[in-house]
């Protein structure tokens, strides 16, 4: 029980000297995407064998135990590397390994405590394939600045002590002692700080609206429903560093007046939602959650709710909705939840990684977080770098970065010699933007005059072999899933929209078809309700704006430059090499290619349905594509 | 808030409107809406009403409440292109065939298709696949024309109380449906129709009878007679020009004789008929102090609702008859044989503002022997349909009287279309009756803190009688929960189904908003003014038919003709929890509201709890059941088919020792309980 | 069955702003949403049949059919998009015959459906069955899991899958 800012720093000395007593320290990455490779064979095997030797300690036995030293093995929180994983990290070698398998355990424990390195392991960059053992030094990480992800991947996130032992909940002590919640919205302005999760609203003034509101019931919830298809900053940072959202947490509601704060995230998270609750019901023990926070007077409490499956609920009128036990349909604004929020009382809604950025804030002040970033986009922002790019994973970098710098220098390039086609920021609530464009800086103002948006983060990365058209369907699609349907133009423009590109992509449509496609996304973007329909356009319209030829090629041309739209595709059998085994015709799904065994085969152009099954079956390279 | 909106240019002061659509219409400018309702909570979904703020912003002007300062403009070329824009999406998911649709001519849809000039729909149109429902004899439901506007799901839940309808799935799989996809018939809707009140396109309209009613005027066979509700008079005008709330009594009978109708008679003869009935009811129960308060019967969609939601005040019901009910048992019963007609050949129409009266003239009760005592019920929008189609030019009618010796009521009869009058009446007549003093108002006031009640207080013969009035379901649950939580107490309550009464009732013409609804319930009071005769017991053409054929009011043959009984209603048709194994005893607890709300849950748990103590769980299988419809005997246990009612949660462990120790003898007949009376009660 | 639900609602405290995490545990129960179960839950928290079934239907975890013992999620995000989840998909949906928005087998074994994103796409394309989670997936790779699954109902054992790790 931490009762006072004393109790805390004596909490602190008396964690982090325990941790000191570690002689090593290996981490083996236990994110979501490392897990699914066998990470946790992997601990299970180092943590055995450490036992074996003797040596293990956990906090818990070092805490008993002052003289105790021994070897740590931890389960820690995503490093952002997951195709390279499984990933173990050793300390204090700070060496980084790869590819890890269960049947490597005993070799890099033995290395670890011999102070070796298993080289054959490093981390290599996938572009030059340099050996890094210290990875800071790779391309993939040099150019990052790992603030508000500083600590996943070092810690075990299920270990308030870990958290306490590096300074955790210091930042909120001091906004308990030395500041109002006035000052505390001031300082969170100044910094520059702006909304995370795609809209950019400066947090300080959001605050200061809900500060200002009246009444004794107000709320905080943490908007956890990150629900971009290819982003994932805000689940890594949720299972890495749980505690580090709860204390941002915690200093917004004294900063606004609120005693209670809410979690939503996405059912999809199973192990975030754990990691969350653990960490509640860790701070609840230890008197940091509750009544009379390290004797400031000043209580708060949090819960988790989890969503149900629904993208809109990322939209935070429809999250308050879903929150409230209802459909998560969006209301129109104002008005806006600072006035009224959750059960009508004034609420803040903040991203994960927002909150992620306030405790450093406090604690450095508002200058610090200025520091890095440009004068309107202060600070850094996670992207989830994926897609056609050597090094995918989860990145963190100063804003105002450009384009080029992530896609190049960060992650590597396209892998083969494929020519970069776009890249797509933002999820599907963003846009693409072509090679011409990529020194544009990533920052909020920047990328919304030239029709994307920074959004939560997500950046895929298209190459030649990509269909922009496709992309733009593909994104149609997923957003025509997940619209509410409450407001006439996103439930019908956007089902209208989804079926103009499916046009063509059959290649069945007109130029007028084209034309209407524009028409629609225009009316769709200014005449709907919420953010989900007001951006549903935005696929469409940047892939229009700079991409309108590879449109046109598919309407006028009868054409897909990039040679994936199967309607363009025309599939034939040589009967020169035509064995006539039969084995397309059983995998045809159309029922379109017949013939006698041992004659060739023949496809009836009039049924095919141009999926290419009969070329993947075809083991003699008789079925070509023309 | 003080201030200015500068709309359009133009400065329109802010006084209080709640938004800015609401300041907008008062600048003189019909902006359209589909979803917007002034008595409704605010959706924002249709996107007709959009402006645009000085920011270039475009946003909806029923969801933006006013400030001063604000600038916004509602006509720009942008938002010209939005209407029309989102006027074609809706047409692409709509039917296009006005033609033959309901709603022809009275459609919101068409008319902003037309008045925006939406000349061509560029987007495939859809293939309807939804078949109608019919399931209930007032309302018509065709999801294929829903716009999905929520204005049925919300007044049905807001303003009803009742929830009967909602939206279900997302995106372009949202659609508005009762529960699991059943039909209304299936699940709890009253038939009150004021989602048809609401709907702005075909989807909820009324169940038409009109081919009935002309087969039924072609055959020779058939002696046609019709009987016009109050409500009506002051509504039919609405569809041919006039007024709403302009009395055209005259012309609506002469419009029915020239239809064919054998005689034309005045539900409102009924309704004093009813007054007496229910006074004399009253009275007695006042003087017993028994089954108080006594709730009026004439609304049948609140009948259905207290027979599915509150069974246990159906002994308080009154047990008259509507005055279409009494009135269609007097002719079949009565007038026939007098006329010398066989009541089979007698057909009886009554024309009615009200969709559940559809569903009140079906209900076994009324039919003794097979005949219904009403045989068909028209809406005011039916009739209305049925004097175009004769071609008969309304204005130009003379004016007709009702026929003897139905035709003649008093103005106690007349009121009864609008909230207030039945309890006008009665309070009238049972003052009469207990002192012989004559009052002619009953001062109503609005109840303190209570939307949608009025109430008032009675000197009868020293005692002071306690009136409530309500109209609107939502408004009555309210009341109720107040009345059972002793917060309030009353001897009579007049609940109608739908707000400010029958004057606003589902089948009344369109628009049916609060506007018109105040100017029909002011007709129906001019009209009782009119009337010399204010008292029902002064109708000496009812004094008449006592002295022939009923007797004493509220006497035995009385009661046999003109009152009725209640039974339990499910809510939600479907399955009751199957037994998936055979077990030596079967407990099932009923779970449905009522059972419910008077503690089932207990009962369940306890006995959830008593037998995992006796560690049972193999020989007893425990169910929730739903409805066994008993329930103004609730909590109710069923055990290998013998019933228990009122079982409390303490009756628990002896009521599960007693029926373990009985259970082996499976074969036998099941023992009776011993011992206490609650346990012993059952069917 | 109502008992469970009964169950729910007192550890929720009977508050309707609680009614989705009371879906989750019921379908977490009984592996779908039953009609009884929505319905008690209707007469307890005094909202309608229609309003329960509103949010049961809005949201994509919840199912009013029963769902197979296994329930198979094929990842469609973006970056399983691109990598071609779809033929995984088509695959699974051929090897467990499902055909015309039929969703699982005959025999109650198998649900297949694809899902948005499950925020792994480091390992895509992703497969879940149930809680177990399946990286870098191939057309072939799915189908030996499914043949696996099927053998493994035939010779009764251990309930957890064979491949792949638990979540953590």
């Amino acid at each position: 029980m931490i009762a006072t800012e004393l109790e805390l720093k004596q909490a602190q000395k008396e964690y982090s000297s325990c941790l000191a007593r570690e002689r090593v320290r290996i981490l083996v990455c236990a994110g979501t995407g490392c897990i699914a490779n066998g990470a946790m064979r992997i601990y299970e095997e180092l943590a055995r064998l450490a036992a074996a030797s003797g040596d293990l300690v956990d906090i818990d036995l070092l805490l008993e135990d002052e003289a105790r030293e021994g070897n740590a093995v931890v389960k820690t929180g995503c490093r952002g590397l997951c195709a390279a994983g499984p990933l173990v990290h050793v300390e204090p070698a700070g060496v980084l390994y790869t590819h890890v398998k269960p049947e490597d355990a005993a070799e890099i424990l033995q290395a670890t405590l011999d102070g070796r390195v298993v080289e054959r392991l490093v981390y290599r960059d996938p572009a030059s394939g340099q050996p890094y053992p210290r990875p800071e030094a790779a391309p993939f990480y040099r150019r990052q600045r790992r603030q508000v992800l500083e600590r996943c991947g070092a810690i075990d996130p299920e270990r308030i002590e870990e958290y306490i032992a590096l300074g955790g909940y210091q930042p909120l002590a001091k906004a308990l002692r030395e500041m109002t919640p006035e000052q505390v919205c001031q300082e969170v302005l100044a910094s520059g700080l702006r909304g995370r999760g795609g809209a950019g609203f400066p947090t300080g003034k959001k605050w200061e609206f809900a500060r200002l509101q009246p009444g004794e019931a107000k709320y905080v919830v943490c908007n956890g429903d990150e629900g971009d298809p290819g982003a994932f900053m805000n689940r890594s940072l949720m299972e890495g560093d749980p505690h580090r959202v709860l204390e941002g947490m915690i200093i917004a509601g004294y900063a606004i007046g609120a005693s209670q704060g809410v979690f939503y995230i996405r059912a999809e998270y199973p192990l975030a939602v754990r990691r969350i609750r653990t960490a509640i019901a860790q701070a609840e023990e230890k008197g940091l959650l509750g009544d009379n926070i390290l004797g400031s007077g000043f209580s708060f409490r949090a819960s988790v709710k989890e969503g149900a499956g629904a993208f809109v609920c990322g939209e935070e009128t429809a999250l308050l909705a879903s929150a409230e036990g209802g459909r998560g349909m969006p209301r129109p604004k104002p008005p806006f939840p600072a006035v009224s929020g959750l059960y009508s009382c004034p609420t803040v809604i903040n991203n994960v990684e927002t909150l992620g950025n306030v405790a450093a804030i406090i604690q450095n002040g508002a200058q610090w977080f200025r520091n890095l970033g440009t004068e309107k986009s202060a600070g850094t922002k996670t992207f989830a770098l994926t897609g056609k790019v050597r090094n995918t994973g989860l990145v963190e970098v100063p804003m105002g970065c450009t384009l080029r710098e992530m896609v190049f220098d960060i992650g590597g390039g396209t892998p083969g010699d494929k020519r970069l086609k776009a890249v797509q920021i933002g999820g599907p609530s963003g846009g693409c933007l072509p090679e011409a464009m990529l020194d544009l800086p990533l920052d909020y103002d920047t990328l919304q005059a030239k029709g994307a948006m920074v959004g939560s983060g997500g950046l895929v990365v298209i190459d030649e072999d990509n269909c922009i058209v496709e992309v733009a369907r593909f994104f149609m699609q997923f957003i025509q899933n997940e619209s509410c349907g409450k407001c006439v133009a996103c439930r019908e423009g956007t089902k209208q929209m989804l079926a103009l590109l499916q046009k063509i992509v059959d290649g069945k449509a007109t130029i007028e078809d084209l034309d209407l496609l524009e028409e629609v996304a225009l009316v769709v973007r200014d005449a709907s309700l919420c953010g989900l329909g007001k951006t549903a356009a935005n696929p469409v319209l940047s892939t229009l704006r700079y991409f309108r030829e590879e449109y046109l090629a598919h309407v006028e041309g009868r054409t897909c430059p990039a040679g994936v739209c199967a309607a363009f595709r025309h599939y034939a059998i040589d009967p020169d090499k035509c064995k006539g085994c039969g084995r397309c015709a059983r995998a045809c799904p159309a029922g379109a290619i017949t013939g006698e065994l041992k004659k060739p085969y023949a496809i009836d152009q009039s049924k095919c349905a141009h999926c290419g099954a009969c070329m993947d079956t075809c083991r003699f390279g008789a079925v070509e594509e023309r | 808030m003080a201030g200015y909106v500068t709309i359009d240019g133009i400065q329109v002061p802010i006084e209080g409107q709640r938004n800015l659509l609401e300041m907008v219409r008062q600048a003189g400018i019909d902006l359209p809406t589909f979803c917007y309702h002034s008595e409704l909570s605010i959706y924002g979904a249709c996107r007709m009403c959009v402006v645009e703020d000085a920011r270039g912003q475009v946003i909806s002007s029923c969801s933006t409440p006013p400030a001063d300062g604000m600038a916004i403009r509602t006509n720009t070329p942008r938002l010209m292109h939005i209407r029309r824009m989102m006027l074609e999406l809706y047409l692409a998911n709509h039917c296009r065939d006005c033609t033959t649709c309901a709603k022809n001519g009275s459609c919101k849809l068409q008319e902003l298709c037309a008045r925006f000039g939406v000349d061509r729909v560029r987007f495939p149109a859809r293939e309807q696949t939804e078949p109608l429902d019919l399931s209930t004899p007032g309302i018509v439901r065709d999801n294929n024309k829903c716009i999905l506007c929520g204005d049925c799901v919300r007044v049905c839940s807001e303003v009803q109380g009742i929830g009967a309808i909602g939206f279900a799935y997302r995106g372009a799989q949202a659609r508005v449906t009762p529960a699991y996809n059943r039909s209304l018939g299936e699940v709890d809707c009253v038939t009150c129709g004021q989602c048809v009140a609401v709907c702005p396109t075909a989807a909820l309209t009324v169940r038409s009878e009109i081919d009935r009613v002309w087969a039924a005027l072609r055959n020779p066979r058939k002696r046609v007679v019709v009987q016009t509700a109050p409500a009506v008079r002051v509504a039919i005008g609405e569809a041919f020009g006039l007024e709403p709330g302009a009395i055209s009594t005259g012309q609506m009978v002469g419009a029915l004789r020239r239809l064919g109708f054998a005689r034309v008679f005045d539900t409102s003869f009924g309704a004093d008929l009813t007054t007496i009935e229910e006074t004399h009811e009253f009275v007695q129960r006042l003087q017993r102090g028994e089954r108080l308060p006594q709730f009026t019967s004439c609304c049948p969609a609140w009948v259905k609702m207290a027979e599915q939601y509150y069974p246990e005040k159906l002994g308080q019901l009154s047990t008259c008859r509507s005055p279409q009910q009494m009135f269609g048992s007097v002719l079949k019963k009565y007038y026939a044989p007098q006329e010398g007609i066989d009541p089979t050949d007698l057909f009886v129409v009554s024309v009615m503002p009200c969709t559940a009266k559809k569903f009140e003239a079906q209900r076994p009760e009324f039919a003794e022997g097979g005949t219904r005592d009403v045989d068909a019920v028209l809406t005011t929008q039916e009739l209305a349909r049925m004097i175009k189609a004769a071609g008969i030019v309304f204005s130009e009618l003379e004016e007709d009287s009702y026929d003897t010796p139905f035709g003649l009521a008093t103005g106690a009869g007349v009121i009864y279309g609008s909230s207030g009058g039945v309890a006008t009446a009665v309070a009238r007549e049972a003052n009469l009756v207990l002192t012989g003093k004559r009052i002619t108002d009953l001062a109503l006031e609005p109840a303190p803190g209570r939307p949608g009640v009025m109430q008032a207080e009675l000197e009868i013969g020293g005692r002071t009688v306690r009136v409530a009035v309500v109209s609107g379901l939502g408004n009555t649950r309210r009341l109720l929960a107040d009345m059972d939580e002793g917060k309030v107490a009353y001897d009579i309550v007049e609940v109608m189904a739908c707000p400010g009464g029958c004057a606003g009732g589902g089948g009344q013409p369109l628009p049916n908003e609060t506007a018109q609804r105040k100017a029909r319930a002011r007709g129906l009071r001019a009209a009782d003014k009119r009337q010399q005769l204010r008292f029902a017991q002064d109708n000496i053409l009812v004094k008449e038919l006592y002295s022939r054929w009923l007797g004493e009011p509220n006497g035995p043959a009385a009661h046999h003709a003109l009152h009725t009984s209640y039974g339990h209603r499910r809510r939600i048709a479907g399955p009751d929890e199957a037994a998936t194994r055979q077990p030596s005893l079967q407990v099932k607890v009923c779970v449905g509201t009522s059972c419910y709300l008077r503690g089932a849950r207990d009962v369940l748990r306890r006995l959830s709890e008593e037998i995992e103590k006796l560690g049972v769980e193999a020989t007893v299988d425990l169910q929730g059941a739903f409805c066994l419809e008993r329930c103004d005997r609730g909590p109710n246990v069923v055990i290998n088919g013998q019933e228990f009612n009122r079982v409390r949660e303490d009756d628990v462990p002896e009521l599960l020792r007693r029926a373990l120790a009985a259970a082996p003898r499976q074969h036998a007949p099941a023992p009776a309980a011993e011992g206490g009376e609650r346990l012993a009660e059952r069917q | 069955m109502l008992v469970t639900v009964e169950c729910i609602l007192a550890r929720h405290g009977y508050r309707r702003s609680d009614l989705i995490a009371m879906l989750q545990e019921i379908q977490e129960a009984y592996h779908y949403l039953p009609e009884e179960a929505l319905n008690y839950l209707a007469t307890a928290l005094d909202i309608s049949p229609a309003t329960v079934f509103g949010v049961a239907t809005f949201y994509a975890q919840f199912s009013l059919d029963p769902k197979g013992k296994y329930l198979v999620r094929v990842c469609d995000g973006t970056a399983c998009h691109v990598k071609n989840s779809r033929r995984i998909y088509d695959r699974l949906a051929k090897k467990l015959k499902l055909r015309e928005g039929r969703v699982t087998t005959a025999d109650g074994l198998f649900t297949l459906e694809t899902v948005a994103c499950l925020g792994a796409c480091g390992i895509a394309p992703v497969m879940v069955i149930n809680d177990t989670v399946y990286p870098q997936m191939t057309p072939e790779a799915a189908e030996a899991i499914i043949d696996g699954l099927m053998q493994r109902q035939a010779e009764p054992g251990p309930e957890s899958a064979p491949v792949g790790e638990r979540n953590g």
